[in-house]
């Protein structure tokens, strides 16, 4: 028995190395040029196994995006209805009608087949704020503020980058020189974003006593968009672990059944 | 291996159809009583494990064909549209995507044993090159997988790899070109070429399985090879298929969709290059165009070469080659256990494969590129000349009498 569990120790260690060298192999982000500082991990509350979205966090940021992001950027894989679904910001029904509400949006042909506005219902998807990329480019001085739908897993570091890229305006060195219209910002790749500081302290306004912070609106909007780009991460968690716990069992049971039945075989 | 049946119909209704069409007779020869080397370790359950995500494969895929749209104005947001509306999306495409590549590290272990352990020798030749042709299916299947996501990687992935054909220019002027066009179906990568690898990556999977359903046919006729690389001689060599390798086979197949699990649940994105997740724009290309882990080494040997076409004949040449791997090993001993040089040459060839995979996420520049090079040249080097010659030169170690000596752990004749 003992010689069993001991090889089967040395071939379990030896399939998890190999395991390990194909894992390993795996991870290669895309190196970005240029001397840009490597992105911090902060801390979430959607990190980890267990990780969930704090529903107060997922709604002031949505508050950011509203009332900030949204003159230049879309988010149009979003419906209305999906502020209001379980694992995200969770709005109740009749704040999630009203916020559809607020917005104009295009239906049609009418019986007189002609197209027409209506305010937005809850199964609306989110209006970008520009028709195309020409009328987005006509009106930011030729940049094209991406959709930010996916921009949290669009990117090296995720929700890590974009609060780096929020909170990482500066003034630009001595020896660059920023051309017009552009600002620097430390992470940004080429450190020359099309993009000004778009938040600072008191940009929005909490009714929830968090404190309007530069560092709470980055942080906050980034879990936002967090969720916006993942909005099934809660609801995979969970059943993640309970498959976890189910194939521990399942597994344990089997080996426990191995043993058994190759301890027939004379020795 | 070719024994003879034993199969005993329990009634008349299992007989009648023994008569027409005997599938429960194969099943109780092939899968039930079928002689195994009783010294399997548990390298040997990677078939039955590759197996399973090849199931995985075709379940989650055709659902996920059931709400894909292969357009090119609707790929993308249709992937989205999966894994934000559709019931359970999420899970099938993470599994999907997730699966591939637990398809492909299972893939690369199970040759990687088959190498160590010789498991390519006579009789088991056909064997081996089925094997190396699923494995090239699987990668052209993949490959257009990862297309149909639509996003930039997908994109210029596609561009770059299908571009491999124009190669052929530099000897009939026009001939890549040509060739290149005819795959694209237009002067660029574009909605004609989107549909018709979407059209072979639904037919692809099902040639796999034909192959799969050879490999297996052809692993049956000599059965399987062992760590010690000797033949089942007497009754004791061997144990029945089930239920000693059924429940063995299950114990590691659970254990290793743990892993799975993991990425699935925990960090479903990682093996994955976040440009995936920007739809594809033929007017931008990305800094670096990087493959999927699984192509990394061929993506170094095709880039350490200066010469294009070059490069294209040694990237196709780096897995073709081991098609010839039974000739080209000329060794009769089979396990590397009784090769004490081999054994060596096998572990710096797969240092070697793993280097040349951490160069293929790199810029071929500088030192990568000269070390890109030297890794390229050894992974030739290796199946050329090494093997051919160790064969000659390598005294191989005392081997025991049998497999049912080696369990017992007996001295093998002539050792001190």
């Amino acid at each position: 028995m003992k010689m069993i569990t001991s090889s089967f120790v040395k071939h379990a260690a030896r399939i998890v190395s190999i395991t390990l060298l194909g894992v390993t192999l795996g991870h290669s982000p895309a190196q970005s040029a240029g001397d840009l500082p490597e992105i911090k991990a902060q801390s979430w509350s959607f990190s980890g196994p267990f990780g969930t979205f704090d529903r107060g966090q997922l709604q002031r940021g949505f508050k950011v995006y509203k009332e900030v992001c949204s003159g230049c950027h879309g988010l149009r894989q979003l419906h209305f209805r999906n502020l209001g679904e379980a694992g995200g910001p969770e709005f109740g029904e009749a704040e999630v009608k009203a916020l559809a509400a607020e917005v104009e949006v295009k239906d049609g042909p009418n019986e007189e087949g002609e197209m027409f506005e209506r305010p937005g219902k809850p199964s609306d998807a989110f209006v970008s704020p520009f028709p195309n990329e020409n009328a987005a480019r006509a009106a930011n001085n030729g940049a094209n503020p991406p959709d930010l739908s996916l921009m949290a897993k669009a990117r090296v570091g995720g929700p890590d980058y974009i609060y780096a890229l929020m909170v990482g305006y500066k003034e630009p060195p001595e020896k660059m020189k920023v051309s017009e219209g552009m600002s620097y910002n430390d992470v940004f790749p080429g450190h020359q974003i099309a993009m000004a500081a778009p938040l600072s302290e008191e940009s929005v306004e909490y009714s929830d006593g968090t404190k309007p912070t530069l560092d709470n609106h980055a942080k906050d909007v980034s879990a936002f968009l967090m969720w916006a780009a993942e909005p099934k991460l809660e609801e995979r968690h969970k059943l993640g672990f309970r498959f976890m716990i189910y194939l521990l069992l399942l597994s344990g049971l089997l080996y426990l059944a191995k043993r058994r039945i190759w301890s027939r075989l004379k020795h | 291996m070719a024994h003879e049946s034993t199969f005993k119909p329990g009634n008349s209704i299992s007989k009648w159809f023994d008569d027409r069409l005997p599938i429960e007779r194969m099943m109780h020869d092939q899968f039930g009583v079928f002689p195994m080397p009783r010294n399997l370790n548990y390298l040997w359950t990677f078939g039955g494990i590759l197996t399973f995500f090849l199931v995985v494969q075709l379940l989650t895929g055709i659902v996920l064909a059931m709400h894909y749209v292969p357009h090119e104005g609707h790929a993308f947001d249709s992937v989205e549209h999966i894994m934000r509306d559709v019931n359970w999306g999420w899970l099938l495409r993470y599994m999907h995507a997730n699966g591939a590549s637990m398809f492909f590290l299972a893939a690369y272990i199970h040759i990687a044993r088959g190498m160590y352990y010789g498991s390519y020798k006579a009789p088991r030749e056909i064997l081996w090159i089925l094997g190396v042709l699923i494995f090239v299916v699987m990668m052209a299947t993949a490959f257009m997988g990862y297309s149909l996501v639509w996003g930039q990687m997908s994109f210029w992935a596609v561009t770059v790899i299908t571009n491999l054909f124009s190669s052929l220019d530099s000897i009939v002027s026009g001939l890549g070109t040509g060739i290149v066009e005819w795959i694209w179906g237009g002067f660029s990568v574009g909605n004609p070429t989107l549909n018709r690898l979407y059209s072979l990556h639904y037919l692809l999977p099902f040639v796999i399985c034909g192959l799969v359903v050879l490999h297996i046919w052809a692993l049956h006729i000599p059965g399987s090879n062992n760590p010690t690389g000797i033949d089942i001689k007497t009754k004791s060599d061997s144990i029945p298929f089930t239920p000693y390798y059924t429940v063995k086979d299950g114990f590691a197949m659970c254990v290793f969709v743990m892993l799975f699990a993991a990425f699935v649940f925990y960090a479903p994105n990682y093996l994955g290059h976040p440009d995936n997740y920007v739809e594809a724009n033929p007017l931008a290309t990305p800094p670096h165009i990087v493959p999927e882990w699984y192509f990394l080494p061929y993506y170094a040997i095709l880039r350490a070469i200066p010469d294009k076409l070059f490069g294209v004949i040694a990237f196709a040449g780096s897995i073709s080659i081991l098609l010839f791997l039974p000739w080209l090993d000329t060794s009769k001993v089979r396990s590397s256990r009784y090769r004490p040089i081999y054994k060596w040459f096998f572990a710096l060839f797969m240092i070697d494969v793993l280097v040349l995979g951490y160069l293929g996420a790199k810029p071929p520049e500088g030192l990568y590129l000269i070390v890109g090079r030297l890794a390229t040249a050894y992974y030739f080097l290796h199946l050329l000349v090494v093997l051919p010659l160790l064969g000659w030169i390598e005294k191989p170690s005392a081997m025991p009498g049998s497999i049912t000596d080696d369990v017992l752990g007996k001295k093998p004749a002539g050792a001190k």
